[in-house]
């Protein structure tokens, strides 16, 4: 697989976690390729942090400049959006009002921590939004790939600057799908090409197998 | 009273040493005519309270390149590389904030509120040397008011008594400042007599705003 087939699975299978009538939060980068991928019959609201909800995608003709989404590019507004200030948008983020949020990371560990906004001296971005997405939304998905250059990210214990304790619910990457619960992490689905071990192997963390995958 | 002043006399409100809020992100919303006429004057030693230090040749971002700031309070500075530059090479003091702290805290300065209570940032570097209370028995962070000499704000619309009407995603930052600075300019795309804005239409008061400059129809 190159790196966007990677991607490309990855977003659809994140897509396939959400549900109807969900007001959902993508990330900048690989999270944003998930609303590619969401069912027809799966109609949910994009939220953007800047400040609305109903986030379109760019459009090809009758570009209107005065909306951005949250990377600052030209996007639209869908039918039933509308704009808002940025205290109302973290409001909604904050307040329990967004059921899903999905966002890449650097390192995720075994009690649900997650390392996704800097890596002292080298990369140093600023969190932007992502600290309070992972604490104000109901669900958190961490979609990334399942080791940087064969370095694990799903580690016994994150060692760079956290972004959130305890915050994430699942993560999805290209060889599977891992849901965080209160006893550690469970393994609930290898993808088509790996194996068992094949995941064990790139997870530092300890993984505890679903029924299904013993 | 009379809001509507010269780009040259906006200026010349901000002083060496002030702080300064600018609204938008991503220069989505940012008042880029004043933004370059702070460029040309040149002042220096300035504080900065943006959601983003904006691009290197849009937004906040040429001030940046023209090194007017000591200090950068922002949520992200990571597509300006520049800012990224002075942060590392020690020359620009940077302070990253969640961004919905970003905006609660400018919010409390402009409301009146001795600060908020967030959980976001808990278990993380941004609760170091603050305060955390715990509320029915769930921790937040204390996170302190933020407020700024001068805000300089962009809206598509604005009458002559200062009333705001945004247009597309650039409201962001703009409506919140507009309450936490002690002198508050808007550029305006177009500026309009008083009462040809519906009432309630107004997203920002024009209570809020002691100075507005003609924008020239940036947005057309």
């Amino acid at each position: 697989m190159d790196k966007a087939q990677l991607q490309e699975r990855i977003a659809k299978r994140v897509a396939m976690e959400l549900k109807d009538g969900q007001l959902v939060n993508l990330g900048i980068g690989l999270p944003t390729k998930v609303s590619n991928f969401i069912p027809e019959d799966v109609k949910v609201m994009l939220h953007s942090e800047n400040g609305f909800v109903g986030l379109g995608g760019t459009p090809k003709e009758n570009i209107d400049p005065t909306i951005v989404n949250a990377g600052g590019q030209v996007a639209s507004i869908l039918p039933g959006g509308c704009f808002f200030d940025s205290a109302t948008s973290f409001g909604i983020i904050r307040g329990g009002h967004l059921d899903v949020t999905v966002l890449g990371a650097l390192q995720v560990d075994q009690v649900g921590n997650i390392a996704n906004y800097m890596i002292p001296k080298k990369m140093v971005p600023g969190m932007g939004g992502a600290m309070d997405l992972l604490t104000g939304a109901k669900k958190v998905i961490v979609a990334m790939e399942h080791t940087a250059k064969g370095v694990a990210k799903i580690v016994k214990q994150c060692n760079l600057p956290l972004s959130a304790q305890n915050a994430v619910d699942l993560i999805v990457t290209e060889m599977g799908v891992i849901e965080v619960q209160k006893g550690g992490l469970i393994l609930t689905e290898v993808a088509e090409g790996f194996c068992v071990d094949d995941v064990v192997n790139a997870t530092e963390a300890d993984l505890i197998l679903a029924d299904g995958l013993r | 009273m009379n809001k509507l002043i010269s780009m040259v006399e906006a200026i010349s409100l901000v002083k060496d040493g002030d702080t300064i809020m600018v609204g938008g992100f991503m220069a989505n919303g940012t008042p880029e005519h004043l933004v370059d006429a702070l460029v040309a004057s040149g002042k220096k030693n300035l504080t900065l309270i943006c959601n983003d230090a904006g691009l290197a040749d849009k937004g906040v971002g040429k001030l940046v390149v023209n090194k007017q700031f000591k200090k950068i309070i922002a949520s992200h500075i990571g597509l300006n590389k520049e800012a990224g530059r002075q942060m590392s090479d020690g020359e620009t003091e940077v302070v990253l904030v969640p961004q919905g702290t970003l905006v609660e805290q400018i919010r409390a300065a402009g409301y009146g509120l001795g600060g908020v209570l967030t959980r976001t940032g808990l278990g993380t570097l941004v609760e170091v040397g603050k305060e955390k209370i715990n509320i029915d028995g769930v921790d937040y962070l204390l996170e302190k008011p933020l407020s700024a000499d001068i805000a300089l704000l962009y809206a598509a619309k604005v009458d002559k008594a200062g009333n705001i009407v945004y247009q597309g995603s650039e409201n962001n930052f703009n409506h919140v400042m507009a309450a936490s600075a002690k002198v508050t300019i808007v550029e305006a795309g177009r500026v309009y007599e008083s009462g040809m804005l519906c009432p309630n239409a107004v997203m920002t008061p024009g209570i809020f705003v002691n100075y507005i400059v003609d924008g020239g129809g940036l947005d057309g």
